[in-house]
C-alpha cells in the first residue's frame, strides 16, 4: 500500500488494500479479493485496484476511471457502516475448504 | 519505572476553548475524500437555490465585490484535532441571503467534486456562518476549499464544505455526504456529536 499522488494541492490516496483491514475485521473475510462494478461506469475491477482516500473522517473509496465514489466505511464508537450505493456489484469467491 | 505526571491530560481539560475528546494543533490538517477539483476564477459560480427553484447567482469579480467579514474562530475538525484563533475574510451568509424569499429551515451545501452536507438555515445566520474566500490573509489555496468555503466554526468541520458551489435551501432536511454514512447529522462539538448515535 502506498501514497501514489502526494503533490502540492493534491489528496494523497491509497490502494485498495486499505479497506481490508476494517471490512475484514467485521465481515470475517478476505475482502482483497473481493470485485467491485462501479456504479458510475459498470467497470469491475479488484478491491485492491480502488483509489482510498484515508485522510478524511471515514475511508472513501473511488473508482479509479471515472471517480465516482464506489464505497464508503466509518468506523464509529461500536459500529462500522459500510456504503455502497456506488457499487452496482460485490463479487466474491466461494471459500475453498 | 513509568512516571505519570499531571500536565498532559490536566493541561486539556482545563482548557476551556477545547471541546470534549479534541487536542489542540497549531497545523492545520488537509482532509479530503477525493480529488481536489480546480477551479478557475472565470469559471467559478456561487449558487444560492430556494425551495421554489429560484436561483440567484455570484461570478467571482461579483461575489468578492461584496461586503466581507474577517471573523477570527476556532474550529474543531471530527477527527479530534482543533485549531484556535483561524483568520478568514468572507461573506456572511446573512449578506448572500438577505434578497433572498424562503420559508427554508434547511440548507444542502453543494461543492464542486460532489461533496454535500446538510446544516439548519438558522445555523447559519445571525454572524454564524461565512463563505470565505482568503485564509490568514492569503487567498484560499485549493486544498483547503478555495476558491471559496463554506465556513460554519460553531459545527464540526465537515460542515464547513470546501470548494462551496451552492446551497440549496429546502422545506425538509436531506442528509449530506458524511451524515448519510454513520456521521451526526447535526455534529455540534461541544456536545461531542460525532457519529449518530451520540
Amino acid at each position: 500500500m502506498s501514497t501514489t499522488n502526494v503533490g502540492a494541492d493534491d489528496a494523497p490516496w491509497v490502494d485498495g488494500n486499505a479497506l481490508a483491514g476494517p471490512l475484514g475485521e467485521v465481515m470475517g473475510t478476505d475482502l482483497t479479493v473481493a470485485e467491485l462494478t462501479c456504479a458510475g461506469c459498470r467497470t469491475s475491477r479488484p478491491l485492491a485496484a480502488m483509489r482510498v482516500f484515508d485522510r478524511t473522517p471515514g475511508l472513501v473509496a473511488r473508482c479509479p476511471g471515472c471517480e465516482d465514489v464506489v464505497m464508503r466505511v466509518v468506523r464509529t464508537a461500536d459500529r462500522v457502516l459500510v456504503d455502497l450505493r456506488g457499487s452496482l456489484l460485490l463479487s466474491l469467491p466461494v471459500p475453498t475448504s | 519505572m513509568a512516571l505519570i505526571t499531571r500536565g498532559f491530560g490536566g493541561r486539556r481539560r482545563d482548557d476551556p476553548n477545547l471541546p470534549p475528546g479534541q487536542y489542540r494543533t497549531d497545523d492545520f490538517p488537509v482532509l479530503s475524500a477525493g480529488p481536489t477539483p480546480r477551479i478557475s476564477l472565470d469559471d467559478w459560480e456561487l449558487a444560492v437555490v430556494t425551495e421554489s427553484g429560484e436561483r440567484s447567482t455570484w461570478s467571482w469579480a461579483e461575489f468578492t465585490a461584496l461586503p466581507a467579514d474577517e471573523p477570527t474562530v476556532d474550529i474543531h475538525c471530527v477527527t479530534h484535532w482543533s485549531k484556535f484563533g483561524t483568520r478568514w475574510r468572507g461573506v456572511s451568509l446573512d449578506t448572500l441571503l438577505a434578497d433572498v424569499e424562503t420559508a427554508a429551515e434547511y440548507v444542502v451545501a453543494h461543492s464542486y467534486g460532489g461533496y454535500t452536507t446538510n446544516i439548519p438555515l438558522e445555523d447559519l445566520l445571525d454572524g454564524q456562518a461565512w463563505v470565505a474566500y482568503e485564509f490568514d490573509g492569503e487567498p484560499l489555496v485549493p486544498a483547503h476549499g478555495g476558491p471559496a468555503r463554506l465556513l460554519v466554526p460553531h459545527l464540526y468541520f465537515w460542515k464547513s464544505a470546501k470548494w462551496l458551489r451552492a446551497l440549496e435551501l429546502r422545506l425538509d432536511d436531506e442528509p449530506g455526504f458524511w451524515e448519510t454514512a454513520g456521521y451526526h447529522n447535526y455534529g455540534d462539538p461541544w456536545r461531542e456529536q460525532r457519529y449518530q448515535a451520540d
